[in-house]
């Protein structure tokens, strides 16, 4: 499959054309998507709306946009007006949001062509899919794994080549964990950089959007049009969509680059072995690799587990039956939304919520919760020191290669552990971006993550690029 | 703060967040949230007693505009999609009881 940027350039000077691009994906969704589950609705008719317009746009002799032609998929927990948004849970089945996220209008106006909505953990709270009230996706690569999660189906449509380009969410890791078990580039902005507007909420301090691809420059290309700011979302930060794709390929000459043992322990040994080589790649390219310890990074997992459930107890607060989606009925309003709630959302939604009720709840407030926000305010003093010395850091995605289904199902918190080293950018608000750098077990692709501070993503796109190069992908 | 989680707890909660458990379900919640709580007993292990708490990443303030009159999604639109409704409002079951 060509890459976005080659397909936007072939639609905008007439060497394809946007209704071609889509049936192309419309075949690859058809051949594999039974198999996978990787889109929860695909909405042909829509699509093929947006790809007459760009084709339409292309004959007037306009610039039909950045992404001219492009098919993306799109997580299901962002609205896009009349197109089922589940949020992969029972509360939302049948929902057809009345507004677009801006994500969705930004995409529309760079020319892209949404062709569908893909599958997640339930409200994203997960970490492999399999907490989809619809099923799991399967990893495209081995489907008896997981593709990771939340954002396993955007990562699967990419993986599959059904899309060349897909968004979702991550809040604790929900791209960049996906990103490295299909072997893509994925990408967690700073906090702030494209607008939540539409992003149906799990934990507002934590959530941000972002892409996925197959190369470094598409991932780039997606971010600047995803990114800017936003009057509807008074958390997005107050300045233009930075500059990344004319910079991808500046190189890290003279760039420190930190190595944590913190971001690779207790990972498996070919992982470990990709972070080294990864450090290598980087020192061959002029880089100065400078070794240094964060120990409160340990600590990140446990402040994660309390703030998030407790930003998601109050959000999900909304899924009560009156407005939107399920109702079960009862005797009286109380009744009414109990009853909903309980038939509505599914265990792991369940077990978040509880536990951020009980981590807010009088008494257990200051020694949970408020423990929690300390141990983010540590996080963030710790990062920002180290970013005195270093310009960036490199560590693993993830402990392991894609695990197979049902490993880690059983206890949750078992599966809450492997998200160990992409929380703590979420917690400090920074950006991180996890780049495929050689496989390990089973043939199965290695995500090594580059963190920055906020609004560094330029620089980790440079560097996700030399290895990119580095690793032969192109 | 190591104060196990009871069943009595994760029932007091479920209570509060309009949920409802089966008997079986509180024993297996009440294991599986009592790991989380075992494991964030960690963060005990820094000092944290001069520490300000940060709720979010940027410390952010207020974004105050102007009261102007913008377009707002469609009435008809948004109650389409609500469960149920009756003019021009979402309805619900009766909130109070029966007059006596």
């Amino acid at each position: 499959m060509n890459t976005a940027v080659q397909i936007a350039s072939d639609v905008q000077h007439g060497a394809s054309s946007a209704v071609h691009e889509l049936a192309n994906a419309m075949t690859a969704i058809g051949e594999r998507n039974e198999e996978l589950h990787v889109f929860l609705h695909v909405d042909e008719e829509g699509a093929t709306r947006a790809a007459h317009r760009v084709d339409a746009a292309v004959a007037r002799g306009e610039h039909a946009g950045a992404l001219a032609g492009v098919p993306i998929a799109i997580k299901d927990n962002m609205c896009q007006r009349g197109v089922p948004t589940t949020c992969a849970s029972k509360i939302l089945e049948g929902w057809r949001p009345p507004y677009n996220a801006t994500v969705i209008d930004r995409l529309l106006a760079a020319g892209a062509v949404p062709v569908g909505k893909t599958n997640l953990d339930e409200f994203a709270m997960g970490s492999s899919t399999e907490n989809s009230a619809f099923g799991p996706t399967r990893n495209p690569l081995d489907p008896s794994r997981v593709p990771g999660g939340s954002s396993g189906g955007s990562a699967a449509a990419v993986a599959a080549n059904m899309t060349p380009l897909a968004i979702g969410s991550d809040t604790g890791g929900s791209i960049r964990q996906p990103a490295a078990l299909c072997g893509l580039v994925g990408v967690k902005p700073t906090y702030g950089l494209v607008s939540r507007y539409g992003l149906i909420a799990f934990a507002s301090s934590l959530d941000q959007i972002g892409p996925f691809a197959k190369t470094v420059t598409d991932a780039a290309t997606l971010l600047e049009v995803l990114a800017g700011h936003d009057r509807m979302d008074s958390t997005s930060l107050p300045e233009p969509s930075p500059s990344l794709v004319a910079h991808v390929n500046d190189g890290v000459v003279g760039k420190r680059v930190g190595v944590v043992p913190e971001l690779i322990e207790g990972a498996d040994d070919d992982v470990v072995d990709a972070v080294q080589r990864a450090l290598g790649a980087l020192r061959d390219a002029g880089a100065s690799v400078v070794e240094l310890s964060i120990p409160e990074l340990r600590l990140g997992l446990s402040a994660y587990y309390l703030i998030a459930p407790a930003e998601a107890s109050s959000n999900l607060a909304r899924f009560d039956g009156v407005r939107y989606g399920l109702r079960v009925d009862g005797v009286d309003v109380a009744a009414m939304n109990e009853a909903t709630r309980t038939a509505g959302f599914g265990d792991e939604v369940k077990r978040r919520i509880m536990l951020g009720t009980y981590a807010l709840s009088a008494g257990y407030y200051d020694a949970y919760y408020g423990q929690a926000l300390k141990v983010r305010t540590q996080m963030i003093n710790a990062f920002a020191r180290a970013y005195r010395d270093v310009d960036f850091l490199v560590g693993a995605t993830t402990p392991s290669v894609a695990f197979a289904f049902g490993e880690k199902t059983s206890n949750p918190l078992t599966m809450y552990l492997s998200d160990v080293f992409t929380i703590p950018s979420n917690l400090t608000g920074d950006a991180a971006i996890s780049v495929p750098f050689g496989y390990g077990e089973a043939h199965l692709p290695i995500g090594v993550q580059l963190l920055g501070p906020g609004r560094s993503e330029a620089l980790l796109f440079r560097a996700a690029r030399v290895l990119e190069v580095a690793d032969g992908r192109s | 703060m190591s104060s196990p989680l009871r069943r009595e707890d994760v029932a007091h909660v479920a209570k509060l967040a309009r949920l409802s458990l089966s008997e079986a379900e509180l024993d297996r919640f009440t294991e599986q949230l009592g790991q989380v709580l075992e494991h964030a007993n960690d963060m005990n292990s820094l000092n944290l007693e001069n520490v300000v708490a940060t709720a979010h990443p940027f410390g952010l303030v207020n974004v105050v505009r102007a009261d102007e009159v913008r377009p707002s999604l469609d009435r008809d639109e948004v109650l389409a999609m609500a469960p149920d409704a009756q003019d021009g409002r979402f309805a619900v079951p009766r909130i109070m009881g029966e007059a006596p």
